[in-house]
Order: C-alpha cells, then structure tokens, then sequence
C-alpha cells in the first residue's frame, strides 16, 4: 500500500481536529492557521491527484481494520481528487480575498468561531467528496448543513438570522428527506456502501418486482438533495442567503456548499444505485425538465433583480439549472458538461460574490445598481474582476462559461431524441441572450461615469441610507496616514484580494482555453467511477 | 406578520412588559433606551435595498404559499405510506438484506470486545459516521454560541441588561428551599448515573451520547438549584472550552489512528480486554467518555447561553 492512499483519510481527520483547535485561537492566529491548513491540505490532494493520473486508477481505503461491507471506507479516483482540489483552490481564495469584509462584519471575538466553523465546513466538503457509503454521506451532509448556517448568521443582522433560520428549515427538510431515502434504500438492500449496494439493488430489480419502491425511494433522496443544492422550484430560498452573508461565506455556500450537494448526488446515481436503474425511472426526465425551468426563471429573476448581490444569486439559481439539465440527459458527454459546468460555476461565481462588496463599498456601501454607477473606475481591480466573471457568465470566448455552453452543445448533438436536442439548443440560446441582458447592463452601469447631479444626489443620501458599517470602515480608511500599521494592513488586504482573484480568473481562463485537457481528466475519473 | 416575527428572532419583543411594570419608575430612561434600540434596528430595515426585497417577498408568499404546502404536504405523505406499504414485513427475513448484519450480530462480540453490539458497532465497526456525528453536536454549540453570546454586535443595551437581570431575579430559583433540598438529593445521583451509563457503554444499553446527556441535565439542574455562582467556580468558559477541544481532539486523533493503522494492516496494539469487563471493548471506553464530556459540556452549554448569554462563568459580560 502506497503512503498516498492515506491521505484523502488525513484531509478529513486534520479538518476535523482543527474545527475545535481554532475555537482556541485568536482571530489573526485562526486566519493564519487555516490559511495554513488549506495550503496543506491543497498539496495533499494535489499528491492524490497526481497518483491516480499516474496509476490510471481509481483506490479505495477501508477505515479500520474491517473491510466494505462491514466498515467504512472512502473512496479517491481522479474526479474525486479533481473536485477536492477545486473545491479546496476557492476555499482559499475566499478566505483570502473576505478577510477585508469579515473584521468588520463578524465580532472580533468570534472571528475564531467562524474559522472554526469554516475547517469544520471544509472537512465535511473532504468527506462529502471522497466518502463511498451514503450514510457516511449523510452524517456529513448535517455538519455541512450546520455549519453553513454558522456561517451565514455570524454576521448578527436582523436580516442574515431570518435568512439563515429560512435557510436551516428548507436544509433540515432536504436532510431529512435524503435520510428518508437512504432508510429506504437500506431497508431494500441492507448495505449501506455504494458499490455492495448497486449489486443488490441489481438483484431486486431484476424483474422488475422491487421497481416501485426502489424508484420513490430514489425520488425522495433526490428531491432532498435537490432542496439543498437549490434546484428548480425549490430555489427562492437563494437571493436571501447569498445576498446577505459576509463575501467569504456568500462565495463558500454558492459555489462550494452547493455544488457537493449535487456531487454526491451524482456519486449515488452513479455508483450506489446504477444509471441503468435510474434510465428506468422517470427521474432523469424530471431533473432535465427542472434544470431548464431553473436556467429561464432563474435569469428572469436576475432581469428583475435591482441589487447586484441578489442578481448573482438568481443568476446562481441558472447555473445550477444547466448541472441538473446535464445529469439529466443522461448520456456520459451530458455529465461530463455538468461536472464541466459545476467547475466552471464555482470558479466564476466566488469571483463575483468575492466582488461585488468590493464595488459597493466604493458606492456608499449599497448594492442598489443607481448607486454602483461608475463604481468600476473608483475601484479599478474590482471592475476589473467583474467584468471576467462577468464576461465567462455571459459565455464570452476564452473563459470557461463558453466552454461549458460547447460542450452542453455538444453533447446535445449526440442525443438521440431530436426533441431534446432541440430543447437544449432552445434553452442554451435563450439563456445566454438572457445572461447578456443583465450582466452586460451592469457591465455598462459600473463603467459610466456617474452625471454630476447623481453624484450629487447620492453624495447627499448617502449618509443618511448608507451609515451601515462598510461606509464608516470606508470614512476610517480615508482618513488614515500612510505609512502606519493601518495602511500596511490595508496593503496586505488589497494584495490577497488581488492575488485570489487572479487565481480565479487563471483557473477561469485555463477552463475556457484548456477545456479539452479538463475534458479529458473529467472522462478519466467517470470511467473510474463506475 | 413578517414584523412581528422580525422582532421576536431580534428579540425586542418585551414578553415580560406587565410583570416588570411595577419597577418602571425606578429606572427612568428605560422606554428611551428601548426606543433608541428599536431605531437602531430599523435604520437597516429601513434601507432602500432591503425594503424593495421584503415588499416582492410580501406579495409572493401570501398568495402560493400556503396552497403549496399542504398540497406538497399531502403528496408526501401519500408517497410514504405507499412507499412503507411496499416494503418487506417486520420480522420476515430477506437472505439478500443480511450479510452485513450477521456478521454484526454474530461476529460483533469477539471482533470488538463489547458485549454491548450497537456500541461495537458505532464505535468500531462504522466508527468513521460516529466521529462525524461527534463533530456534529460541537458544531451545533458554536453556532448557538455566535447566536447568543453577548458581544458588540447583538446590541446589548443596558436596557436589556436590566431587563436580564430583573428577569433572572424573578426566575431565581436558588431561594426555594424546597428546589435546594431536592437538588442536593437529585444532583449526585443524576451524576453518578451519568458517569455509570458513560462507563459501561461497552457492556450494557448507554454510551456517550445518553450518559453525556444524564450529565448535563444534572449540571443545568445544579445550576438552577444553587445558582450560577456555584457551576461557576469549577466550570468556566475556559474550562468548557478546554474539556471540549480535548476530548474532540483525542476522539479524531485516536480515531485516526486506528483507520490508520487498520486500514494499513498493522497491529494497533490496542487491547481488547476481556468482554463484559469495565475495560474491554479496546477504544470504545476512552471514546465513550470523551463523547460524554463533550455533550456535557454542550447540554450544559446551551442552557447557560439561553440563560445568559455565556457558555460558562468568567465570560466577557457587558
């Protein structure tokens, strides 16, 4: 056994040691000891990843002494090692880029509760991705579901604790549904592992007998993770945690918290349960018709929205549609294009929640679209920014959103059945001209230079509506002398600021340029992975 | 509606207005301060961004929402009992559905030396969910403890100080001789029942989770009896702090460890002990107590922050 094999088991175990460890911290020592911990577990991962590319092949590592059926086990291949180390890269460019926001949202005395909230978040991420059993799944999922709301209602606003109560009651619901699911499956199979129990299902549903409950009892786990990850009709819940969150946790739960949701739905599709039972059910049908349903509403909202954070989030609700659309057609191009799609989407949606606070704290610390007028010239690398996860949104050439679209073309083209060739086409055309419409309208808001009288006029609202907390941190900054610990401090802030966004903009631009290498690491894993 | 439920989650609805009254002249700026709050409050509210989402949402939810639930609530429900209707009969057994089980009931006792199989089985067997599921209960403690934990942010007012304090005054129970005489009695008992329901985990019905939970009914009834001068002077939030890291942070080492050293296909030199024994079971023991200190700590815990705003003594109070 290869002393690799041991480490997706340290990512979790070190996470989840230093969840309590930080709670002993001071704030700067927690900032800097998960900064530490995410570079770590980066450079472990990245070993992992580099084994399976070099082995071609996929291991498992049971946890314990007792093997799979009986104990636990987890489970690296290199989608898994691929997705963690996404996962891990805009951790820490969030940790990164929110420091600047997150003294001032957060009490300085629980700032160590919520990076110990963030190391617990991460290794429930880890073993979400890597975990080979379902309940494992599960008892990861209530971790996961806790502490994204830890971190949504730390920042003690009337309007984030009504947010995160909403939030933990649509979570608790999708939790309790997947549990239900997972009962269900058990009760049929008695294993709770993914592989011994896609044998057994085999077995039931061999003729056909076992079909109906085997089918609801995959709906209702579906349905649950559905819920969680903010799926179609179930969506409306996201605006109001996005929008409100401090940037970090804004940036963690719409591009992390969500997107493994949807990983180990595909990772019980897949592996636990069997595509070909799946194609037997009406499911796939539903995801797909869901999916699309969520990209036109999901834009609509984001055309009716007046606040950019709350544009995002809708414009979030879309993107998760086009992942559903792809695990719903079915085929094996379709799904890689989703988990194509679920990289491309983390990487540019952290850009732009990372930003927008930036652009706002620059417009009298609103998010209103009257105000951030000109707000891309008064803070130069946040325009800058934007305007990329902007332009990869919108599915601009060279950034990954166009890569994702081809390939969702693409694979549309492959279908068999010309209606839902069509329905792809339809909806990928419809789409992008909707994402113009509104990215590109705000693209052209925060680049007008602002007409005397709106100045003006927002220069005289302004300290009455804006006195929230960011405007006064904007006053203290102004008045700062160069040259003092305040102003270094400040540096530093701008300097990680810019560094995690130029990570992200690199890794947008290596998806959209190098799509077919990630393609290809994609097909890797998934021929792995069943 | 929305408002009221606004204020109830901001806690600025003053359930115990009439039973202060009677102190209202004693304490002469207490509606100004009370205003002053309120208008703090509102100037977020009041912003123009968040007064555009609360009027949409106004008009969406009356309408759908309530039609929506009770239909989606009848689907589920119909879609469970038929589901449940569908599955095979207590007690009938299905060959296909048990090899995993067996090896658990038949197995269970020499494997991992408990004469107590579910714990055998949650600490040994599939130890790697229960060490997840440890990690829950903490997570729910720092949650409630950013909720609750008095700092500048939840604007404590001295308003609500007051308020706090004449509020503890008429709850006190320390007074009630009878609540005393019963506590000095309940008090040790419940402990030690604790700490024996913790102790043999291994060999009889209990573990961390029920025995930690004895305790820390026994640790709130403590305080209630004899007040919180008296908890405090052993448990602090340092101490809870520190009783909670290391126990968490031995469960994940030592649970390490052992995934580790198993799934290497070394020894772990970890002594069974013979089953029936206080020590038997390997690491089930260790991990039992230090499961049982942690939801101590948590129960505990969260009845002080619900109480007043600390995890334990010595905090940070305003």
């Amino acid at each position: 056994m290869n002393f690799i094999w041991n480490l997706p088991l340290f990512t979790i175990v070190l996470s989840l040691f230093s969840g309590p460890l930080c709670t002993m911290l001071k704030a700067k020592a927690a900032k800097y000891y998960t900064l530490f911990l995410e570079c770590s577990l980066i450079f472990m991962t990245t070993l992992v990843f580099w084994y399976t590319l070099h082995t071609r092949k996929a291991f498992t590592y049971s946890m314990g002494e007792f093997p799979a059926p009986w104990g636990n086990e987890i489970r690296a291949g290199t989608l898994e090692a691929l997705i963690a180390l996404l996962f891990l890269v805009v951790l820490l460019c969030s940790n990164l880029a929110g420091w600047h926001f997150l003294k001032i949202d957060i009490d300085e005395s629980k700032i160590n509760l919520y990076y110990s909230l963030l190391n617990l978040l991460t290794a429930a991420l880890m073993a979400l991705v890597w975990t080979n059993d379902i309940f494992t799944g599960y008892v990861f999922l209530e971790i996961l579901t806790l502490t994204s709301c830890g971190i949504l209602i730390v920042r003690e606003i009337g309007r984030t604790t009504l947010a995160a109560v909403r939030y933990m009651i649509l979570n608790l619901l999708g939790s309790g549904l997947y549990l239900l699911g997972v009962v269900l499956l058990y009760n049929l199979t008695g294993q709770l592992l993914m592989v011994p129990m896609q044998e057994t299902l085999a077995v039931i549903t061999g003729n056909g007998a076992g079909m109906p409950a085997v089918s609801l009892s995959i709906g209702i786990l579906t349905i649950g993770l559905g819920i969680k990850s903010g799926l179609f009709p179930f969506h409306f819940w996201m605006p109001d945690t996005y929008g409100w969150a401090t940037p970090t946790s804004a940036s963690v739960l719409s591009s992390l918290v969500s997107k493994a949701y949807i990983f180990l739905l595909i990772k019980v599709y897949y592996r636990a349960i069997g595509i070909g039972v799946i194609a037997r059910t009406p499911i796939l049908k539903i995801l797909f018709v869901l999916g699309i349903c969520g990209i036109i509403f999901g834009s609509v909202s984001a055309i009716r929205a007046n606040n950019i954070d709350r544009m995002v989030a809708f414009s979030s609700a879309a993107q998760i549609g086009y992942i559903y659309m792809g695990i719903g057609m079915g085929s094996t191009a379709a799904l890689t294009a989703a988990l194509f799609q679920i990289m491309t989407h983390a990487v540019t949606k952290s850009l732009l929640f990372l930003t927008t606070p930036y652009l706002a704290e620059v417009s009298g610390d609103s998010l209103l679209f009257k105000r951030l007028q000109g707000s891309g010239h008064r803070n130069r690398m946040a325009g800058f920014f934007f305007t990329i996860g902007a332009l990869s949104m919108v599915g601009i050439p060279v950034f990954g959103g166009f890569s994702m679209k081809l390939l969702f073309a693409q694979s549309a083209v492959l279908e068999t059945s010309v209606r839902k060739m069509m329905m792809v086409m339809l909806a990928l055309a419809v789409s992008s001209l909707l994402n113009a419409l509104y990215f590109i309208r705000t693209l052209v808001r925060i680049f007008t230079e602002p007409s005397q009288e709106t100045e003006k006029a927002s220069a005289a609202a302004g300290p009455e509506d804006g006195a929230g907390e960011g405007a006064k941190a904007a006053a203290a900054e102004k008045e700062c002398v160069p040259g003092t610990a305040r102003q270094e401090e400040m540096e530093i802030e701008r300097l990680s600021y810019g560094t995690a966004g130029m990570i992200l903009t690199a890794a947008n631009v290596v998806l959209g340029l190098f799509s077919w290498v990630v393609v290809d690491l994609i097909s890797r894993g998934l021929s792995m992975f069943s | 509606m929305k408002e009221r439920f606004l204020k109830w989650l901001n806690g600025d609805q003053d359930l115990m207005e009439h039973i202060l009254d009677e102190t209202e002249g004693q304490e002469p700026s207490r509606l100004e301060r009370k205003e002053r709050k309120e208008k703090e409050l509102e100037s977020f509210s009041r912003r123009p961004e968040v007064e555009a989402v609360m009027e949409e949402e106004r008009k969406a939810f009356q309408r759908v929402y309530l039609a929506v639930a009770i239909v989606s609530c009848i689907a589920l429900i119909s879609v469970l009992l038929y589901v449940v209707s569908s599955l095979s009969r207590y007690g009938v057994e299905n060959p296909l559905t048990l090899e995993v089980v067996r090896r658990y009931v038949e197995d269970g006792l020499r494997e991992t030396g408990a004469v107590n199989i579910v714990s055998g089985l949650i600490l040994d067997y599939r130890a790697f969910d229960t060490l997840g599921e440890s990690h829950v209960l903490f997570t729910a403690l720092v949650c409630v403890t950013i909720l609750l934990r008095i700092d500048s942010k939840n604007m404590r007012t001295d308003y609500e100080d007051y308020y706090t304090i004449r509020q503890d005054q008429y709850f006190d129970l320390s007074k009630d001789s009878i609540i005393r005489l019963v506590g000095s009695v309940l008090v040790p008992s419940i402990l030690l029942f604790g700490i024996y329901v913790i102790l043999n985990g291994q060999i009889s019905p209990g573990g961390g989770f029920s025995g930690g939970a004895v305790m820390g009914a026994g640790l709130t009834l403590f305080s209630v009896a004899f007040g919180f001068d008296r908890t405090d002077r052993f448990f602090t939030t340092r101490v809870s702090a520190w009783l909670s890291f290391c126990s968490l942070a031995f469960y994940a080492l030592a649970k390490g460890y052992a995934f580790f050293m198993g799934a290497n296909g070394y020894e772990t030199h970890i002594p069974k002990g013979t089953p029936g024994a206080i020590f038997s079971g390997g690491l089930i023991l260790p991990l039992d107590i230090a499961v049982g200190i942690v939801v101590c700590c948590t129960m505990f815990g969260f009845y002080s922050l619900f109480r007043r705003g600390s995890v334990g003594g010595n905090a940070d109070h305003h």
